[in-house]
């Protein structure tokens, strides 16, 4: 790192930090919904930025953690404390499951892909059959205060969620930054780059991908417990749809695939953007249905098309901050 | 449960099926060439019953008078989609390629909502009340009259890859694209009339489909979602495959939808879907790449 890179870190840290002191309500949710998409974007990017395995399917994390943290809570009154192990625990099985078969049976590329896929569908079918969780009416978890912080349960003012999820994407970060440097982060690399290569110089490329993906599911499903119990309410319709899945992936291919700032930045320029969008067109007097995400489309478009490698390795080259870990 | 209602429900779906089938072949037939998934598959389905419900409302065109100039305009716009936009990320990986199509597909399913609105539309003919009865076994005349358009359309298809120049030189650019580019193929010319190719197929079943159920903008994905379950089923590139998985899945659902119950009918074609992706990943009838 140099001088300046440290110092925009800085700027950005004291900035998130203080944040709920001077932000409004607005504001602040607007940050934590990036804080969220950044963090799902890290999680995801473990899988397909580092190890070079692209999974469409990360809404089954979000919805199973979602899930089981959730209908501990309503049922058992067992609050998050205890319920995100059981959420990782499920969601780290739910990833080994399908790791385990597709890597056994030597799905790859476009197949695995479209294997994460059926794998979601399958599951937001099956929860729309499961009466004690609600079924297709959904769960809904009760807010008894918004006062005092109680981080044991999630429940608590906005200001509270909102350091949650910074912590969460802080650690997210912090913990992907040791993975690029480790053992684990060279295999997975190797993996990405020529998997035939990487089994020929001894690696167990089967083992360092199963790793993965349940590093990469145990991740979202953290996520999946901070969405249930932030919003209070759950369908199987909204959290296990594929559009939730790309939703997640947007972020770290905006923002650059296998890089570390990439999700970050991703989910901050896509939410800042969606935001704008809606404000322009409120000014402009086009509150037609369907209008905001025409346009949002057409702005993913022309970035994928003209930023092929997401917009962070072009703008870290612009700032003069030098190479980035992974790829640049 | 009566005989009679179960080989009806049994007749219905496999007649449906074959109209799925022709929308996968079209998937089919651009991933087995152009190697690259539509994921906005579905969202072309859409459009082309929307196109139909508007030729029926203003002019009252039949569907199936429709689906020919429909096929025609679909098959331009695919051109142009292959050549403007997905030439350029052949080369591309993945999920640049993924992203590019969802880009392509958010702003097809929300152009219809801004267009139509969300309520449903449909198209009304007379003989969408009528059958014929074979004994106890009824024949739904506007679903066979769908059925019996896909398979001449696929049929069409077929034919043309298998006698006319340019379909031998589509097959060629699938098998080997640096030989096809050695005996002086323009690739990526074959790659567009591949996807235009691909995008009638799918103009002609939504003209069917229109006949069948009702339309709304956000069918979409749900069409881009069948298509994929069906063209792996059924082999991912594979022509008859396409047909089959189409059969295989409209059978699976509509047995589902009896005997299980209706909301569960993905779900049976979803598990057919893991099944075959664990123990036949080439498809049934796909040949191992």
């Amino acid at each position: 790192m140099n001088r300046r890179s440290l110092v925009l870190a800085a700027l950005l840290a004291a900035g998130l930090l203080l944040l709920p002191a001077f932000a409004g309500p607005y504001l602040l949710s607007v940050v934590t919904l990036i804080l969220f998409f950044a963090y799902a974007g890290q999680a995801w990017n473990v899988m397909m930025g580092f190890a070079g395995q692209l999974s469409l399917g990360h809404s089954l994390y979000v919805g199973i953690g979602a899930y089981v943290s959730a209908g501990l809570f309503f049922h058992y009154g067992i609050g998050p404390w205890a319920g995100i192990w059981a959420s990782m625990l499920a969601c780290v099985a739910a990833g080994a499951v399908i790791g385990f078969l597709a890597f056994r049976f030597g799905i790859s590329g476009v197949y695995f892909a479209l294997l994460t896929i059926a794998f979601a569908e399958f599951t937001r079918i099956g929860f729309d059959h499961i009466n004690a969780l609600g079924g297709p009416g959904g769960l809904f978890i009760k807010v008894s205060q918004r006062e005092t912080w109680d981080l044991l349960n999630l429940r608590g003012p906005p200001a509270m969620f909102y350091y949650v999820m910074l912590a969460l994407a802080v650690g997210a970060f912090a913990l992907c930054t040791w993975l690029l440097r480790s053992r684990a982060g060279y295999y997975w690399q190797a993996i990405r780059e020529n998997e035939e290569a990487a089994q020929a110089l001894g690696i167990n490329t089967f083992r360092w991908k199963m790793l993965a993906v349940m590093l990469s599911a145990a991740m979202t499903s953290l996520a999946g417990v901070f969405f249930a119990f932030y919003y209070n309410n759950l369908f199987p319709e909204q959290i296990f749809n594929i559009s939730r899945s790309i939703e997640i992936i947007l972020g770290p291919v905006i923002g650059g695939v296998g890089t570390l700032f990439g999700p970050i930045l991703g989910a901050a320029v896509l939410t800042v953007l969606a935001d704008s969008i809606t404000e322009l067109l409120a000014a402009l007097g086009w509150e037609f249905p369907g209008v905001k995400q025409v346009f949002y489309g057409c702005v993913l478009l022309v970035v994928v098309m003209f930023l092929p490698h997401g917009i962070w390795p072009a703008l870290a080259r612009r700032l003069g901050l030098g190479r980035t870990a992974g790829k640049d | 449960m009566p005989v009679e209602l179960v080989v009806n429900v049994a007749l219905a779906g496999t007649l449906t099926g074959l109209v799925y089938g022709l929308m996968a072949l079209g998937l089919s037939v651009i991933f087995g060439v152009v190697r690259v998934v539509n994921f906005a598959h579905g969202e072309m389905m859409t459009i082309a019953m929307y196109a139909a419900v508007l030729l029926f409302a203003h002019w009252n065109i039949d569907p199936f008078v429709a689906a020919l100039p429909i096929a025609a305009v679909f098959f331009v716009l695919g051109y142009a989609l292959q050549t403007g936009l997905i030439n350029p990320f052949i080369t591309r990986p993945e999920h640049s390629q993924f992203m590019l199509l969802v880009a392509v597909a958010i702003i097809m399913v929300n152009g219809l909502l801004v267009g139509f609105g969300p309520d449903a539309r449909s198209v009304q003919v007379e003989y969408q009340l009528e059958s014929w009865a074979l004994g106890p076994i009824l024949f739904d005349k506007a679903r066979l009259y769908a059925a019996a358009m896909a398979l001449l359309a696929s049929a069409a298809l077929f034919a043309f890859f298998r006698f006319t120049l340019a379909g031998k030189a589509i097959r060629a650019c699938a098998d080997n694209y640096l030989g096809a580019r050695v005996v002086g193929l323009n690739v990526h010319r074959y790659y567009a009339l591949t996807f235009g190719l691909g995008s009638a197929c799918v103009a002609i079943a939504g003209c069917m489909m229109v006949v069948l159920v009702d339309v709304t903008p956000v069918l979409g994905p749900g069409f881009t979602l069948l298509a994929f379950v069906i063209v792996i089923v059924g082999g991912l590139g594979s022509m008859p495959g396409a047909l089959l998985g189409g059969v295989l899945i409209g059978l699976s659902e509509a047995m589902a939808g009896l005997f299980i119950q209706p909301s569960a009918k993905s779900m049976v074609s979803f598990a057919l879907l893991i099944l075959v992706l664990l123990f036949r990943p080439q498809g049934l009838l796909g040949r191992r790449a």
